[in-house]
């Protein structure tokens, strides 16, 4: 051995002057990357820079592509490439080259390899492809090294459609006895998940084996993947509450290994994503959150240390804290921490404390009163990114009282803003406001006016068409509208007379849109001057054709009168020979319009009536046109979406499926431009409910006044004068105890003498901004909420109930009256009266109604059939409306669902009514079947017959809960008898069993009956699951009887509405990754045949339609409350084209088949 | 995470990592804009900003700048703690890191990078044992080094890392140890290492 260390010592010198590459830091001369990063470091102007890299970049390509570059050199090579490509020079000869050198080097080279795939190239690259074998090779690998090398580079980048093939590979990692490759291999996962969460939802069970490791780098890098999928479906991972419960409290205790601390803070990392973690679970859950307490106490007081890190964590714990359902002594402690926050001088903190405020701000709006000052100093702070964080607060407590300062304040923002992102945001955010809160049409149009001059071309085009909309609709009040009106012709006009050569094009559209309408409402103004007010417009330079159409349409609104038309004429003789087409024809249009008066007060007339243009969006006029095309060999119109999916190039094919995508250009291209607005309108009130931007929905939740406050405790309910400011904020100088306390006492009790007219203003100030506050906690005390309604609320559509689904109509008729009420819910029983006697029965409101009209009913409908059926039901419906006029009302609330499918299976039609006469005896001796009161409220089926005997008689019912499925059970006694050790059991291999109450009984006395239930749940959805049970009794002791029946049950008693907005649904839509497609029957025989049809399913399903857009609806519904599954609907030709996505993989074949049978059965 | 970028006080590219598929050109093109902003503010303000529409946050160490892009609802301090730790992770490796060492090693840099931050989310929060994975690979580097000057086909020459880079080359160990060399051919190195109660 001594030889050889000799040999080894001797050979030293040598070695290090060779081997200078791993000495890190300096880099010898020699070294070729080291000279040429000189050379660039040397130079001063970017020309030369180019030259030599130029230079550099020709000998790579020539050294990388020669047959004698080895291995090592090609390492030294890929890294030079790598150095230009990081300047920003192209190297793609390169990227081939560092592949091979991941496919062929030995380890060293391999990492290099790597790397420099892993820079040059991104996911969409095709040459990734050549990557794949490599990657698999090194999976298999038994070095370490190489294993982890390639998760790293799979994490990377790696094609998404290549998953698959790695993806059992990755997953076998999970068992490595590295706990590096287990991390890593994790790691991977969770990339894949964020990519493509459907490739890797089979392994959810490996998930779960991760978050168990023994290693905390494992259980850690799992957490990733859970807070993903908690996210997403908060209710299937309640189960692991407990766990994560248990293990923040080790963490938080201290308990993993010294190496996992950070500045002495045990694994803050791990800290925060169980914070987040538990915050997703204990959303709006009580239960779930009262576990979680002690452990966000314990993280809250050990956090107590002075660096960035505790402070990370408090803010996650604070956001817990008000996320989950509310302990008093906690939000205590979150307020006080969010007070130290705010109050601290390091302007991080402070920026955070601000944000936080503004998450808690819509709980607990006080807490904004307490921060007042501070609040009113990071307005005018210095950096633009606290000011903007404390506009984003103000946004959020703004209410009818103070609108107009904040709105103020965040217009001044806006004019000194230069950035685009922000000023889309805070413009609309300004347009919400004043539309919201308004307090007069003055401001209003001066505020509208500002957003359109700031907001600009940037602003997202549902701004100017809401504003248009509400000027066309108006509120309630004809002279406030008129008013409006006159107030913004007015201001137009004005704002014409200046220079507008820099005003925005989308202004200058609702300029002379407004123009064109309303122009005629003022008094005293000629007509002429705004005609060449307008004619000015279109000959300014740097107005877009757009724009042109839209002053054209104007002016052909304005054209009529003598001096008007010649005007107009020279302006559409002009237009003649130029060279934008759409122009050409409008012009076209005004000259023929001039001409014919008759014709125009025909097209347009003079006041526009509002709401009665009905934009034909099917456009159902041209249907002759398509079918004679289609006649003459045609191809049949496919649209955008589905010649997408037919490409397959996508899964999804639009990131918006659902919105109205008319272009705004092409509804300025015809005569019927007058139509302009309304199409305008009409896309932006189906966007309204559909993709309106997510600001929107968010905001209308954070309106504070009127809202009940669940988060106000004792302690912050009491008013406090909002004048008296110092009080205010010394509140918390009690509490504050740290070095912050200073800066509460220098705000709270401000020497008057040095700077009283500052002071002065600020305090005026605060009064001003915060006064809606401070009166609003009183306001809802007083149960005062009217102040809240919005300024311009919106006429109701009456016409549009086709658009708006009738979803919105049934939530209409719980508030109309109760004649409308009962109208519809009748009207509609009629119409949908089913032909077979059985299930007109199912569809009485009540199932059993007043005993005579139901024995009535049944005797017709056994005897004379549909006609005398039909009779019935009415009759006994109107008794039974005179009888219980106040259920009634209760009644159309109660869902009563009919049971096509379903019945069939349980009896026979025959049965029942050879049973039905001894029921109806029964009942006739005062024994009337009767749902248990407490779920005589749910919606429900009627009861039929399952069996009977001699003696015993059993019914069923199916209530549908929110969350289960009910099956009750009626045993009734149909002798004189007493009946003794009366047992029930019924059993069901699918479905999980829940509560049960009732199923056995010592005696049951002569002419009675009991009632039993059954909770059931559908965790995995079947399409029928049947059911069998037994009773057993005795009639004398010894005399046992057996009853055995059995029954079916199918998804759709399981199947529960899921109602969510459009916008809800879109998202939804794009994380399901289970889809079926299928084309179903279109019912034609009623109106609109896609309305028709999906009424249909709603009815016989009850589904929920979110929306129905011109020839698509969407539906939604789910799983009892747990997985949903959405719908989406396509009228195509003559068959519905329907598309399910669900989170559940059998779920949209079940509902399909469904879909299917109660389309027929219809 | 959506990227992490580091760049000198006179608005060069350091270092860039995408976390998320982002197109060469918006790629480019972000960076410069996103180094004009950055490189605009003044020390005292806040290390955060509003930019497009992701929240960045950043800090100076030196001449360095250190930046990374995170989504809106992540946590601000933390990212912070994140930029920290790499540097802190730079720190152990380099000895006293500077710009330079960035410059030069660049390919280390995104070695221990790569080690640190996987998919854009933490790996290892234990800085000892990101320094002993890519300590691992370094170590393995070095031996194809020895490979190559055929003085011995068994010899494992590894360097420990030192806080003096300059002492680094010294401390150089070449030890031969060809019977668990050979057998050991497909182990890695370490445990090679952990037998002879080096590692």
């Amino acid at each position: 051995m001594s030889d050889v260390v000799e040999k080894t010592l001797t050979a030293l010198p040598s070695l290090l002057s060779l081997d200078s590459q791993p000495g890190a830091g300096k880099l010898s001369s020699t070294s070729k990357l080291g000279q040429f990063i000189r050379n660039i470091t040397e130079l001063t102007s970017k020309h030369e820079e180019e030259k030599l890299i130029k230079k550099e970049l020709a000998v790579i390509k020539d050294q990388v592509s020669s047959p004698y570059t080895t291995m090592r050199q090609m390492r030294e090579l890929m890294v030079r490439s790598m150095y230009c490509e990081m300047l920003g020079y192209e190297a793609s000869f390169a990227y081939i080259h560092a592949i091979k050198l991941a496919q062929q080097g030995t380890v060293l080279e391999k990492r290099a390899g790597y790397l420099a795939v892993s820079l040059f190239l991104n996911e969409n690259h095709e040459l990734l492809l050549l990557l794949v074998n490599t990657v698999l090779k090194d999976l298999q690998s038994t070095n370490i090294i190489e294993v982890c090398m390639a998760l790293t580079v799979v994490s990377q980048i790696f094609p998404k459609d290549m998953i698959p093939a790695v993806l059992p590979l990755v997953e076998e990692k999970l068992s490595h006895p590295k706990e590096i490759i287990r991390r890593k291999a994790v790691l991977a996962l969770y990339k894949f998940y964020l990519i493509a969460p459907n490739q890797v939802q089979h392994i959810h069970g490996k998930f779960r084996k991760a978050l168990c490791d023994k290693d905390p780098g494992v259980m850690t890098s799992s957490l990733h993947i859970y807070l993903q999928m908690i996210q997403e479906s908060p209710d299937s991972y309640k189960d692991l509450v407990g766990s994560f419960v248990t293990i923040l409290r080790q963490v938080v205790g201290g308990k993993l290994p010294l190496d996992f601390n950070y500045h002495s803070i045990p694994a803050p990392w791990l800290q925060m994503q169980l914070l987040r973690i538990l915050s997703l679970l204990g959303r709006e859950d009580q239960s779930t959150s009262e576990t979680m307490y002690d452990v966000l106490n314990e993280s809250l007081r050990r956090a107590e240390m002075n660096h960035n890190i505790t402070y990370a964590i408090l803010y996650e714990c604070v956001k817990a804290i008000y996320t989950i359902h509310p302990k008093a002594e906690l939000l205590e402690k979150a307020a006080k921490c969010i007070g130290n926050f705010v109050l601290s001088p390091k302007i991080n903190l402070k920026y955070l404390g601000l944000k936080a405020l503004t998450y808690v701000v819509q709980h607990d709006a006080s807490l904004a009163l307490q921060h007042q000052m501070t609040i009113i100093e990071c307005l005018d702070h210095s950096d633009l990114l606290i000011k903007r964080e404390t506009l984003e607060l103000l946004f959020r407590i703004t209410n009818a009282q103070n609108v107009t300062v904040i709105v103020e304040r965040i217009l001044s923002f806006l004019r000194l803003c230069n950035d685009d992102y922000t000023i889309i945001d805070l413009v609309g955010k300004v347009a919400e406001l004043a539309e919201k809160y308004a307090p007069d049409n003055e401001w209003f149009i001066q505020t509208m006016t500002v957003v359109f001059s700031l907001g600009g071309d940037l602003m997202p085009p549902d701004i100017p068409s809401s504003f248009l909309r509400l000027l066309a609709e108006g509120s309630q009040s004809e002279v406030d509208d008129r008013q409006l009106k006159v107030y913004a012709v007015n201001s137009y006009l004005s704002v014409l007379n200046d220079d507008c050569s820099h005003l925005p094009q989308r202004f200058l559209q609702v300029i002379s849109w407004v123009l064109g309408e309303y122009s005629y409402l003022r008094e005293g103004l000629d007509q002429e001057e705004v005609i060449l007010l307008l004619k000015k417009l279109l000959d300014q330079r740097g107005v877009s054709a757009e724009t042109r159409s839209w002053v054209l349409s104007a002016l052909t609104k304005l054209c009529r009168g003598s001096g008007r038309a010649e005007l107009a004429l020279a302006v559409a003789e002009s237009l003649s020979s130029t060279l934008d087409t759409v122009l050409r024809q409008q012009g076209h249009e005004l000259r023929h319009l001039i001409q014919d008066g008759s014709l125009h007060a025909r097209v347009l007339p003079q006041p526009a009536p509002a709401n009665s243009l009905e934009v034909d969006s099917s456009l159902s006029f041209l249907d002759g046109f398509v079918s004679d095309a289609l006649a003459a060999g045609a191809a049949p119109y496919k649209p955008p979406h589905q010649r997408q999916e037919e490409l397959g190039q996508q899964r999804a094919p639009t990131l918006e499926p659902y919105a109205l995508s008319l272009p705004m250009s092409l509804s300025s291209c015809t005569v019927t431009d007058r139509q302009s607005p309304s199409v305008l309108s009409m896309s932006s009130g189906l966007s309204a409910n559909s993709t309106e931007p997510s600001q929107r929905a968010g905001v209308a939740t954070l309106m504070l006044e009127g809202v009940k406050r669940v988060w106000g405790k004792e302690g912050y309910l009491p008013q406090r004068d909002t004048s008296e400011t110092p009080a205010t904020v010394e509140e918390p100088s009690d509490v504050v105890q740290s070095s912050h306390q200073q800066v509460v006492i220098d705000i709270s009790q401000p020497e008057p003498e040095p700077e009283p007219p500052q002071l002065d203003k600020k305090q005026q100030l605060a009064s001003s901004l915060f006064v809606g506050l401070g009166s609003q906690n009183s306001a809802c005390l007083l149960g005062k909420t009217e102040a809240t309604v919005p300024r311009f609320r919106r006429k109701p559509h009456l016409n549009d109930a086709s658009s708006s689904g009738t979803s919105e109509r049934s939530s209409d008729s719980s508030h109309s009256s109760h004649s409308t009420a009962d109208s519809f819910l009748y009207g509609g029983l009629l119409e949908e009266e089913p032909a077979t006697p059985i299930q007109s029965s199912r569809h009485a409101p009540q199932p059993i109604a007043a005993s005579g009209s139901c024995e009535a009913r049944q005797h017709g409908l056994t005897v004379n059939g549909v006609d005398e059926n039909r009779g019935g039901a009415v009759v006994c419906a109107k008794e039974e409306k005179r009888a219980h006029p106040t259920q009634l009302i209760e009644s159309d609330m109660v869902r009563v669902r009919p049971n096509a499918l379903a019945e069939g299976a349980v009896v026979p039609p025959q049965n029942c009514s050879r049973h039905l006469p001894s029921t109806s005896s029964c009942g006739s001796d005062s024994e009337v079947l009767k749902l248990p009161f407490e779920l005589q409220n749910l919606p429900h089926s009627d009861i039929i017959s399952l069996i009977s005997d001699s003696h015993l008689c059993i019914s069923c019912c199916r209530v549908f809960r929110e969350d289960a499925l009910l099956i009750v059970l009626f045993l009734s006694n149909s002798t004189e008898m007493v009946l003794c050790d009366v047992a029930l059991e019924l059993s069901c291999e699918e479905l999980q069993m829940g509560s049960l109450r009732g199923n056995v009984m010592e005696s049951m006395a002569g002419r009675t009956s009991s009632v039993c239930h059954y909770t059931v749940f559908m965790e995995r959805p079947h399409t029928h699951v049947p059911f069998t049970g037994t009773v057993s009794y005795q009639t004398q002791p010894g005399h046992k009887h057996t009853l055995h029946f059995s029954g079916k049950l199918t998804t759709a008693d399981f199947i529960r509405p899921l109602v969510l907005s459009t916008e809800e649904y879109g998202k939804l839509w794009l994380s399901f990754s289970h889809d079926v497609k299928q084309n179903l029957r279109l019912l034609t025989d009623a109106g609109d045949p896609l309305i028709a049809t999906l009424n249909v399913l709603k009815d016989c399903l009850q589904l929920h339609i979110v929306d129905i857009i011109g020839s698509e609806g969407i539906v939604a519904c789910r799983l009892l409350d747990g997985a949903p599954c959405l719908m989406h609907c396509r009228v195509h030709g003559a068959s519905l084209a329907v598309w399910l996505r669900s989170s559940l993989s059998s779920f949209p074949d079940c509902l399909l088949y469904h879909c299917q049978r109660a389309l027929q059965e219809h | 995470m959506r990227f992490m970028l580091l760049f000198s006080r006179q608005g060069k590219l350091r270092l860039q990592k995408w976390y998320t598929a982002t197109a060469e050109r918006d790629k480019k093109k972000m960076v410069r804009e996103l180094m004009q902003v950055v490189l605009a503010r003044k020390p005292k303000m806040c290390s955060f900003l509003e930019w497009r529409d992701l929240k960045i946050v950043y800090k100076r160490y030196a001449s360095l700048y250190f930046c990374c892009a995170v989504e809106e609802q992540d946590n601000e301090l933390i990212t912070l703690e994140v930029i920290h730790r790499f540097v802190e992770l730079l720190d152990k490796y380099f000895g006293s890191v500077c710009e330079l060492d960035i410059i030069f090693n660049f390919e280390k840099a995104y070695f221990i990078l790569d080690e640190f931050l996987m998919g854009g989310e933490i790996q290892d929060t234990s800085k000892k044992s990101v320094l002993k994975a890519i300590e691992q690979a370094d170590l393995l580097q070095e031996v194809r080094v020895c490979d190559s000057l055929n003085w011995c086909p068994c010899a494992v020459h590894f360097s420990m890392p030192t806080t003096n880079k300059c002492e680094r080359v010294s401390s150089v160990i070449c030890v031969c140890l060809s019977s668990a060399c050979l057998s050991q051919e497909d182990e890695s190195p370490r445990s090679v290492l952990e037998e002879m109660g080096l590692a």
